[in-house]
């Protein structure tokens, strides 16, 4: 089955694009205001939209990520909200849709439980960032049989043995972290980057989106040439949070960046 | 028959100290249902790197004998196995012996780990060493591991823990640490394995993560079981001397469950009772409290699958114990194992109880225990009276309690 995620990146592939994938926090600070944002996303040109699941200890991330988390805590949200958000979404938009989640609130709504119900919202694919594949056999092949997408990371520490399994275990695309760090560290691109992404392309052709640390266009527009997707998750957050009136332009500007407009 | 086989079996390897409840963590370091590895794809070579260097360094003689000398001479091991007369005297049933961790070079049984992982990163040429800390003990320790071996060091703390524990920071800082203060969340332990884990993933190509107890992502909870191993090593050969016999009863405080493992894996597959005291602070009906056991159910919680604390949404609740070092959502991977095996049993005691055994500890025998021991004391408070006076109990004194005396004063309204 062809997953909304792929056919975006089919069809990106086809126009010679690359993909804008922009993250924002469930609920920061409450979930009416998420919605805005995601069909302003969709408006300034996204072709993926990552959403954030709070979470009281989220490990894979920064500062940024985590002052939002605890906001969207403060409102109440939950993944069982986050799920019903997305279902009451698909009125307005048919963008694809990544939850980006810990793993404990999965294990609590229970696997297949959690894969049913995401995938009947309109939920397209999951990232779950501290379930490495070795732990996710059963929730891989349970996802795979719904139809949601798996995303996996893969990370300047990875190796070929764990090339070849994540690249395996994942499905829309795979997630590649650019640096050993945090959501929102700054960004470090070197000839380093350009060899482990040729490196993982010897052991498949799904799309590459790039993430951690991207934040100016420049830098979106640098990832852009050598992945086939850019993610831009706390600098969007900080925007949104700190000065919400540029978010729009700044959006733009990642859009155009990444289109090579820069 | 082939049953019957694996019967004799395994009796006859409890005899010498690993038939199967022992074998475990398997390959995927899982006890039973509980551990695992639950980190991001970045750590993922680091704790295969990290396994093949612990599995090396038990079969490294060089590493092995200048362990054995550091134990000896710096740490100042064998630690005593006491008989505490007049505590037994007063509480007037079983004979109680202390395990004296708290007489270990930085006075708490943490050094055990912290000075071995030392070495080992040293040996696995880290330039740079990280480690969270409740009480500060951990972190003590880890900055004094650091020193010894000429290793950097940073040690995360919470906010709140540092202003309970200001003795300890400053320890640490003397010891030529760095400390960082956490913040965010319930600004405490779990807040400092956060950041320490942060930090790892972050620097993980020149640094190692010292983590202090039996919990975390495989190998650790394996690893430092193997290193806090000795405390039950050396307590049998104790009881043994003076005692001809082997104890009845063992009773450990359990936070993480380091020293409780540490006393109790020797003793497994004997004939002995074990009991794992938590943390129930004011109470369990009043939710403020640590006992996993009494409410918590089975959860993923920074990097294994175990007993947590926890919302029915997944996100894990605030503790609240009187012992820094015992508040923490959590429990290591192989205690739920044990517990559903019926092997040990857990209990908890109350902030109140644990500072009365406390003062008790102090007034009859001349020892102020660790805030963190006190709730094992507490319960021997209990559990004594009821036995006769053959029946003997061994209770690990983790650590001493001169850190808490300021707290404690605090407590019961005394300015120092």
């Amino acid at each position: 089955m062809t997953s909304g995620i792929e056919r975006t990146f089919r069809k990106l592939k086809k126009e010679n694009r690359k993909a804008f994938i922009p993250y924002i926090m469930a609920g920061d600070p409450f979930l009416e205001r998420t919605r805005d944002i995601v069909l302003m996303f969709e408006e300034c040109g996204a072709d993926i939209v990552e959403l954030g699941v709070p979470f009281t200890d989220p490990i894979a991330d920064g500062p940024t990520i985590q002052r939002a988390s605890e906001r969207a805590l403060k409102a109440g949200v939950t993944l069982k909200k986050v799920i019903a958000f997305v279902k009451e979404l698909r009125r307005s938009t048919q963008i694809p849709i990544v939850l980006m989640t810990y793993y404990n609130p999965v294990f609590k709504y229970g696997e297949e439980n959690f894969i049913k119900d995401a995938k009947d919202a309109g939920v397209d694919g999951v990232i779950v960032p501290d379930l490495p594949l070795d732990e996710g056999e059963y929730f891989i092949k349970q996802s795979r049989k719904a139809d949601l997408s798996t995303i996996f990371l893969l990370a300047p520490t990875s190796t070929g043995d764990r090339i070849k399994k994540v690249v395996k275990a994942s499905k829309g695309f795979i997630y590649y972290v650019t640096i050993t760090g945090v959501t929102g560290a700054a960004l470090l691109l070197d000839s380093s980057t350009e060899t482990l992404l040729s490196e993982i392309r010897k052991y498949t052709d799904k799309p590459i989106a790039v993430g951690f640390g991207v934040s100016t266009p420049e830098e979106a527009s640098a990832v852009a040439k050598v992945s086939d997707g850019v993610i831009v998750g706390s600098a969007i957050v900080r925007r949104f949070h700190e000065s919400p009136d540029e978010l729009r332009n700044y959006l733009i500007s990642l859009r155009e960046a990444i289109n090579g407009l820069v | 028959m082939w049953y019957n086989n694996r019967h004799k079996k395994s009796r006859h390897r409890g005899r010498r100290g690993g038939g199967i409840i022992k074998k475990l963590p398997d390959r995927k370091g899982y006890f039973g249902s509980y551990g695992g590895r639950f980190v991001p794809e970045t750590l993922m070579p680091a704790l295969m790197e990290l396994e093949e260097a612990f599995l090396r360094s038990k079969k490294d003689r060089e590493f092995q004998k200048e362990l054995n000398y550091l134990q000896k001479t710096y740490i100042g091991r064998p630690t005593p196995l006491y008989f505490a007369k007049r505590f037994t005297e007063h509480l007037g049933g079983a004979k109680v012996y202390l395990k004296r961790e708290d007489l270990a070079h930085t006075g708490a049984h943490k050094i055990n780990n912290a000075l071995a992982q030392a070495l080992l990163a040293k040996k696995m040429g880290k330039k740079r060493v990280i480690a969270e800390t409740g009480a500060g003990q951990h972190g003590v320790a880890t900055a004094t591991g650091a020193a010894l071996v000429g290793l950097e060091c940073e040690i995360y703390m919470g906010t709140e823990d540092m202003q309970r524990q200001a003795l300890n920071v400053f320890r640490m800082r003397l010891l030529g640490a760095k400390v960082t203060e956490v913040p965010v969340g319930s600004k405490t332990l779990k807040d400092a394995i956060n950041e320490a884990l942060r930090d790892w993933t972050t620097n993980v190509h020149t640094t190692h993560y010292v983590l202090g107890t039996v919990f975390g992502p495989h190998p650790f909870p394996v690893m430092v079981r193997d290193f806090q191993s000795i405390m039950g090593k050396e307590t049998r050969k104790q009881i043994l001397d003076v005692e001809g016999r082997l104890p009845d009863y063992l009773v450990a405080c359990v936070g993480g469950g380091s020293n409780a493992i540490g006393l109790f894996y020797e003793f497994l597959n004997e004939d002995i009772k074990m009991v794992g005291v938590e943390a129930g602070g004011r109470g369990i009906e009043t939710g403020e409290h640590a006992a996993r056991f009494a409410g918590g159910s089975i959860g993923v919680f920074q990097g294994c699958k175990t007993y947590l604390l926890q919302d029915e949404d997944g996100n894990v609740l605030g503790t609240h114990s009187v012992s820094a070092g015992l508040d923490y959502a959590a429990i290591g991977p192989e205690h739920p194992y044990l517990k559903d095996k019926g092997r040990i049993h857990y209990t908890y005691a109350t902030d109140d109880e644990a500072l009365s055994a406390f003062e008790l500890l102090s007034n009859t025998e001349g020892i102020i225990p660790a805030l963190e021991s006190a709730h094992a004391l507490a319960e021997v408070v209990k559990l004594a009276p009821k036995l006769s006076q053959e029946k003997i109990i061994i209770v690990n004194l983790s650590g001493r309690g001169d850190k808490d005396v300021q707290h404690v004063a605090r407590i019961k309204g005394i300015e120092l």
